[in-house]
């Protein structure tokens, strides 16, 4: 890094920043362009399968990859590669509204702890650590007995598992600043807590937040897709791709290909969002690179 | 040491009954009778009165709290809602099952995960290492149960090397069973465990007490055993303590796909039955389990490293 007493250049920019590291790290190109191609696969599933997820019999049963069927067929001859597409949608949703939930509720509590009374502080550090202790899948299967499968249910069981982690760090963070001398000068000036909360506290936090959040993206799809392939999560006939697994498996001395066509995207969005975490990691916080 | 070790086991009892509130107001929160809840939308009216008697839930909550504090206290679970065994019973007879797989699993991967770090920190940049390195990748990468998918798939579908159904009986069967099984565990930390310990090493090795031993002539062997290895395994010791939770959740999956006895399945079995009792038995259990390692980690690291009995 530059020092700007020795150099008079300024600070690169964010995007000249981002283009250099890129430049030297080809994972991380491989990470961006996995996940904008199974984002846009998500978004554009019903535009661009070429059969209905859920039609059966579109070819022969249990058949092995081929022109028409890409990935082949199930066994009741459904088309794979359309079920898998169809199912990234459903994996994607579930990221984005468990996370955004879980996003939201871990700065909300790590606010509050941070700046809160000790004992609320100790409180919910308690809680935090008990949910911390259940394994994420256990505790949604108990989740699961009382609220019944579906995919609010996944969406629920993740935010719930996901908050401490993200509330611990809000936290730290907060109680850091609480003492730094830029904003116990600015509140010895007489700003309220509102604007040292947005203007000062939020940027701070938000920036390692997102990033930990888009290195979680794979832990949250493999919890979908782990409750689904249970049978606990989306219910059957919605393509899920925990689903397309469960039904590949029941058939899997019959034909592999439900479970290699249905196991690929998981790999795939797993190092492509690990990928671009790290190096979004790298563009935005050149400092963390080393901690971690 | 003493100190640190009492400090850190009371407030592990606390994070269980703090786990244990949260699952028994679980039951609570939702709208509706718990007991119908527990018995599902067809039971009759007797059983559910008979239920809710049973299981205390004509008391106010804190008193019900309260009551099953001192249960778990006397080792009462709770009783099994069809059949009125006792649900410790129940969870204690699987228990062995699981632990078993998942302590062969953790051996795989320590033996294997700290064998190539190691072996990656010391010859850097050859081709092992970089083997090593696109092998944590691509373990990591992908979750238990699709490996444990694939481990059935190759080894007992294609090649027919080993058997993929069940525990076996006798010892040299249960073993032959228990090789896929926690493989398909194991093999995911392999990466995780064998990124954390090179990286440590490579660390520890730049450290001046490394290079003043160095300069001694201490032989390499001796630096690496005793200096080195010490300080680096302390980050896998943790990671093992609290990827406890994960083996655990891989566990349910493995069981459930190898056909195995054991905990997870038998969560899974009374979710499916809505058997709430040994559901929350079980989890419990593993609970439990959980933050005991997690404590037993925390204890061993501060017994290597008496710097880190410092923070709590």
């Amino acid at each position: 890094m530059t020092d700007a007493t020795q150099s008079p250049l300024p600070e690169p920019g964010l995007l000249a920043r981002s283009l250099s590291v890129l430049s030297g790290n080809r994972t991380g190109v491989i990470g961006f362009v996995l996940v904008a191609l199974i984002v846009g696969s998500a978004i554009l599933a019903p535009w661009i399968v070429p059969y209905d997820p859920t039609a059966i019999m579109t070819g022969p049963r249990m058949a092995p990859p081929s022109a028409e069927h890409w990935l082949g067929t199930d066994n009741i001859g459904r088309d794979i590669f359309s079920r898998v597409i169809a199912g990234g949608r459903i994996a994607m949703l579930v990221a984005a509204a468990s996370l955004t939930a879980a996003l939201s509720a871990g700065l909300l509590l790590g606010l509050i702890a941070g700046l809160g009374p000790r004992w609320l502080d100790n409180l919910l550090l308690l809680v935090f650590d008990a949910l911390r202790s259940f394994p994420t899948i256990v505790f949604g299967l108990a989740v699961v007995t009382i609220i019944g499968p579906s995919l609010f249910t996944v969406m629920l069981v993740v935010a719930i598992t996901s908050v401490p982690i993200y509330a611990r760090i809000v936290r730290t963070q907060t109680l850091a600043l609480k003492n730094a001398e830029f904003i116990l000068a600015e509140r010895a000036m007489g700003v309220g807590l509102p604007r040292l909360l947005f203007v000062h506290v939020l940027p701070n936090v938000l920036g390692p937040l997102l990033i930990l959040a888009s290195m979680d993206v794979p832990l949250v799809i493999a919890t979908e897709a782990g409750l689904s392939f249970l049978g606990m999560g989306v219910r059957p006939p919605t393509p899920s791709w925990g689903v397309i697994l469960n039904d590949g498996y029941n058939f899997i001395r019959n034909s592999p290909w439900p479970v290699i066509g249905g196991s690929i995207p998981i790999i795939l969005v797993t190092l492509g969002f690990t990928f671009m975490g790290e190096a979004l990691r790298d563009i935005f916080d050149p400092k963390l690179r080393k901690a971690g | 040491m003493i100190f640190y070790a009492t400090q850190r086991f009371v407030l592990s009892v606390v994070i269980v009954m703090v786990a244990v509130s949260i699952l028994t107001l679980m039951l609570h929160v939702v709208p509706g009778d718990p007991a119908v809840m527990i018995l599902g939308p067809r039971a009759t009216p007797e059983l559910i009165e008979q239920t809710r008697v049973a299981m205390g839930l004509d008391q106010p909550l804190p008193v019900q709290i309260v009551t099953f504090f001192g249960n778990i206290l006397r080792g009462d679970l709770g009783q099994d809602v069809f059949t009125g065994r006792a649900v410790s019973q129940i969870v204690f007879e699987q228990l062995p099952y699981t632990l078993i797989l998942i302590t062969v699993s953790i051996l795989w991967a320590a033996v294997l995960g700290i064998a190539l770090g190691c072996y990656s920190a010391l010859r850097r940049n050859t081709w092992l290492d970089t083997l090593t390195g696109v092998i944590s990748v691509g373990t990591i990468s992908i979750p238990a149960f699709v490996m444990a998918l694939y481990s059935v798939l190759v080894f007992a579908v294609w090649l027919r090397w080993l058997p993929a159904i069940g525990a076996g009986e006798g010892f040299w069967d249960g073993v032959t069973h228990l090789i896929l099984p926690s493989f398909a565990i194991g093999v995911s930390w392999v990466g995780y465990v064998a990124r954390i310990v090179r990286a440590s090493m490579l660390e520890v090795m730049g450290q001046p007490h490394v290079r003043m031993a160095r300069a001694y002539g201490l032989p390499d062997g001796w630096i690496t055993r005793s200096h080195i290895l010490k300080i680096a395994v302390q980050p896998a010791v943790t990671l093992i303590g609290t990827g406890v939770a994960h083996l655990f959740s891989a566990a349910v999956f493995v069981e459930v796909i190898f056909a195995r006895p054991g905990i997870g399945a038998l969560i899974v079995q009374a979710v499916n039955e809505r058997n709430y009792p040994i559901v929350l038995g079980a989890v419990l259990v593993t609970t439990g389990i959980i933050v005991l390692a997690t404590l037993i980690s925390d204890l061993v690291i501060a017994w290597i490293d008496p710097r880190q009995r410092e923070e709590l």
